[in-house]
């Protein structure tokens, strides 16, 4: 009975599947056709039509219950003392530490160094592409002769890994105009990696250089996240625009950024819902948000795309999918990176591989919970952590 | 899952396929494929390091037997390996003698906690228990209001106050037993393994409400780091199993399965999406076939059991075989294959599904149209699907809002299923398909048994299906209904 049953749910998902498909495929070019059109999993209500909008106030966004004129006396300054990577890092012992204790001890360079070396740089989520490519490197200068020491060879490999990270431009985009068209930044990332804290601790220090910043509530999905992103609005005294549960998200991000342009604010940071690259729904859905983010008045200069620093090699798709859904028309796409939860026991090896095989730089790291805890991605104090033996 | 790793292994037992016997150069190659592969699932470096140790045994020895060809044995050795480290039994919950059933859930930030809390109540609820919710993350701003809402969506409800987490949970213990609730389920803030003072904090609520189940939660996609942070909260709470969640993305989640090889305690449920539905018991076993392709055929049972009316079922898949299938049975069909769940989920467990068909997002009103069409139709066309000409076309096309090349598309395709599945039931032998059957149930001997499924796999002869020559895999069979390739 079972086999009966599981074959005829076969034939008919099979057969209804593969007509929704082949039409799907067929229609790929036309526009409309019926049959072909995935509709999106999460209820999108009407689009409002994002062009044609006056700053005036929208329903679609309730007044936030923040002051209406929010003075930038607020929050202090950012900390005089940042946390450092050192100091935050070695909380957890250093991933490669005992490795290199190991090694350091042998005299000469052995198979074990390398075995040892390999499996301190996997365990670190570097990757084994890129660990190949570092241990070849050095691999064919210690056969030179040119590297004999165990020191010598660990110097080199830290020299080497931080190189791979030196020359991006990791300033956060900021181009001053008219007082009418704000900078938009946006926030892109998967579930759970931590958008909106990263959002608060951006609006806070943004409003430290002072900027005024709008925080605009996208992620209309997540039951709370708004709540969550009003919490950090007050924090930082940023204004807040949201839009109702289940929503829209391009048009909060819509919203917000009129609503910034009518007061003159300079910077609106978008939230978004977290969403798994896979989704292929949700992912047109952050397409939309971004193409509808560059409609209005407001000027995408940074399209930030948060990975938790604890992610292994998927990190690296993450990447290379969220790049594709905000690139408009060949432009755009994700302009840079923050690396949350830094201050875990996590080493975020994923870096390497992001930035050498898609050019994204780190921008951002978060070190811990607190407000300041977000600081400027410094290549060589992050290489420096990893090696840290103290 | 693994895809990568099929793939890879497909291309070396390509090329081991004329070798009468594997040299120790093939060994070492097909080694170190596996190895890449299971590092880029994030599969803990300690552990690649054992199983590919216990491969290479194995596939030494095995190079004295002749019986199998070189790359059918790899495969062997390589699956039952697999299937070991992911192995072991599902995770048998068993209630307390006197309620309510405590259960603790612990994890880094981001990792799912409060969603998966939300998630297991309704689990429970679906199980007959009457759970309850507490909020005990009093750390991330509105989290509790998260939970809240969640629990009013499920219809559970959730204790939670301001203050102390170990307090909240304390009284959300006297609250559960005051209410007469025998689930208690108590969320808590996402802490890092390695900061003490929140360690601390939640071994003392651990020892307020003296769990009966503590599951550690692990998103799929973490990397090296998962075994260690398991490592801690384990010599803290002592985990009684892991909730990985986020399994519905395309991390291999080998860290997280690594977790199981190194603090030994089972993953005991996985969550597949979104809502809040989607979560279910892991099955390692069943975990282990859809990795090595073969689809999850136990977990579709059952889903299957719970949604189709046996009688009516049974009487559609005879006229199936009869060729007599109607498009008036494919539609009654359809509304019970729609109450199994997402159509997307289906897809992922079927065996031999090919990677194109899988990756494809099904939306559940991605099937609406084919429905308005076969709804536009007069019963007799819907009997007799080649009664319909062009003027029936066009009428269709129109009442149905979809195009004639649609309802084209819709009749052809059906009319090929149709031939494919009457060419199958005549070329069944006619014997007891109960063979396969779940045992204990008793397969009823019934007309026409499919031939042992074969038919199923490799649908589309798509690229990418199933690996080919996996022993006691059935091979790429014939394709009902003759799909156009996914490309």
């Amino acid at each position: 009975m079972e086999w009966i049953l599981l074959v005829l749910a076969a034939a008919v998902l099979v057969f209804g599947i593969g007509v929704v498909l082949w039409n799907r495929r067929r229609s790929a070019g036309q526009v409309g056709a019926p049959a072909a059109t995935p509709l999106p999993a999460r209820p999108a209500p009407a689009v409002r039509p994002a062009p044609d909008v006056e700053a005036e106030p929208e329903p679609a966004a309730e007044a936030p219950d923040l002051e209406a004129e929010p003075e930038p006396a607020a929050p202090a300054a950012p900390a005089a003392e940042r946390p450092t990577f050192r100091s935050r890092m070695s909380k957890a012992r250093s991933a490669l530490a005992g490795a290199f204790l190991g090694i350091r001890g042998r005299r000469g360079i052995t198979d074990e160094t390398w075995d040892d070396l390999e499996e301190a740089l996997l365990r670190a989520d570097v990757g084994v592409r890129v660990t190949d490519e570092l241990l070849g490197g050095l691999k064919a200068r210690v056969k030179a002769k040119e590297i004999t020491e165990p020191d010598a060879l660990l110097d080199a490999l830290q020299a080497e890994m931080t190189s791979r990270l030196a020359g991006a431009d990791r300033t956060l985009h900021f181009q001053p105009g008219e007082p009418d068209s704000p900078n938009v930044w946006l926030f892109v990332g998967v579930n759970g990696v931590g958008k909106t804290t990263t959002i608060g601790k951006v609006a806070h220090r943004q409003r430290g250089e002072g900027r005024s910043v709008l925080l605009a509530a996208g992620d209309t999905f997540r039951a709370a996240a708004a709540e969550q992103l009003t919490t950090w609005a007050e924090r930082s005294g940023a204004e807040l625009v949201r839009g109702s549960e289940g929503g829209d998200p391009s048009a909060v991000i819509f919203d917000g950024i009129e609503r910034a342009s009518a007061r003159g604010i300079d910077l609106v940071l978008g939230d978004t819902a977290g969403r798994l690259h896979t989704k292929t729904n949700l992912m047109d859905e952050l397409r939309k948000v971004r193409r509808v983010a560059a409609k209005g008045k407001g000027r995408v200069t940074e399209v930030l795309l948060v990975i938790d620093a604890t992610t292994g090699q998927n990190g690296l798709t993450q990447a290379r999918e969220f790049g594709a859904a905000t690139t408009v028309d060949g432009e755009g796409g994700v302009t840079g990176v923050v690396l949350t939860k830094l201050d875990g026991s996590a080493k975020g090896g994923i870096v390497f591989a992001i930035e050498t095989e898609l050019g994204l730089p780190v921008k951002l790291v978060g070190l811990g919970e607190t407000i300041e805890d977000l600081v400027v991605f410094d290549p060589a104090d992050f290489v420096d952590a990893l090696f840290a033996t103290d | 899952m693994f895809d990568s790793l099929s793939s890879r292994l497909e291309g070396i037992v390509k090329r081991l396929r004329g070798k009468g016997r594997l040299s120790e150069a093939d060994v070492d190659e097909v080694l170190k494929e596996i190895r890449t592969a299971l590092l880029e699932a994030d599969v803990n470096v300690g552990v690649v390091r054992n199983v590919v140790g216990r491969i290479r045994e194995q596939a030494i020895g095995a190079r004295l037997s002749e019986a199998l060809d070189p790359g059918q044995q790899v495969v062997k050795i390589v699956n039952g390996e697999l299937t070991a480290m992911l192995g072991g039994e599902t995770l048998k919950l068993t209630y307390a003698g006197r309620p309510p059933t405590v259960v603790l859930m612990a994890g880094l930030q981001g990792s799912g906690k409060t969603t998966n809390s939300a998630k297991l109540a309704r689990w429970f609820k679906s199980q007959g228990r009457q759970p309850l919710l507490v909020g005990a993350d009093l750390q991330r701003p509105a989290a509790v209001e998260q939970l809240r809402t969640l629990g009013r969506q499920i219809d559970v409800p959730v204790f939670s106050e301001p203050g102390d987490p170990v307090a909240t949970a304390q009284r959300g213990l006297a609250e559960a037993r005051r209410l007469g609730k025998d689930v208690l389920i108590v969320d808590t803030a996402g802490r890092l393994s390695i900061d003490a003072e929140m360690m601390e904090q939640v071994r003392r609520i651990s020892e307020v409400i003296d769990p009966h189940y503590t599951f550690l939660v692990i998103d799929a996609m973490t990397g090296q780091d998962a075994v260690g942070v398991a490592e801690a909260f384990h010599a803290t709470l002592a985990i009684d199993g892991v909730i990985m969640s986020k399994l519905d993305g395309d991390a291999r989640g080998g860290a997280a399965l690594s977790v199981k090889e190194v603090i030994g305690r089972p993953i005991a449920f996985a969550s597949t999406g979104e809502k809040l539905t989607e979560f279910e018991q892991f099955h390692p076993d069943r975990m282990a076939g859809r990795i090595l392709g073969m689809g999850d055929v136990l977990t579709l049972i059952e889903q299957a059991e719970q949604a189709f009316e046996k009688d009516q079922a049974e009487k559609a898949a005879e006229k199936l075989l009869e060729g007599e299938f109607t498009l008036d049975d494919f539609l009654e069909q359809l509304h019970s294959l729609k109450k199994m769940g997402p159509l997307g989920n289906l897809m992922g467990m079927m065996p031999g599904m090919p990677k194109e068909m899988k990756n494809a997002q099904i939306g559940d009103d991605a099937l609406k149209p084919v429905e308005a069409i076969i709804h536009s139709m007069t019963p007799l066309e819907r009997r007799k699907p080649e009664l319909i000409n062009g003027s029936r076309r066009t009428r269709i096309a129109n009442g149905s809002g979809t195009t004639v090349g649609d309802v084209n598309r819709l009749v052809k395709q059906f009319q090929e299923m149709q031939k494919m599945m009457k060419k199958m039931g005549m070329a069944a032998p006619r014997r007891a398909s109960g063979k396969k059957g779940k045992k204990g149930k008793g397969g009823k001997p019934s007309r026409g048994g499919f031939p042992g499924m074969a038919g199923l796999p490799g649908m589309g002869g798509a690229p990418g299906g199933g690996m080919p020559g996996l022993p006691g895999l059935p091979g790429g069979g014939g394709a009902p209904g003759g799909f156009p390739p996914f490309n």
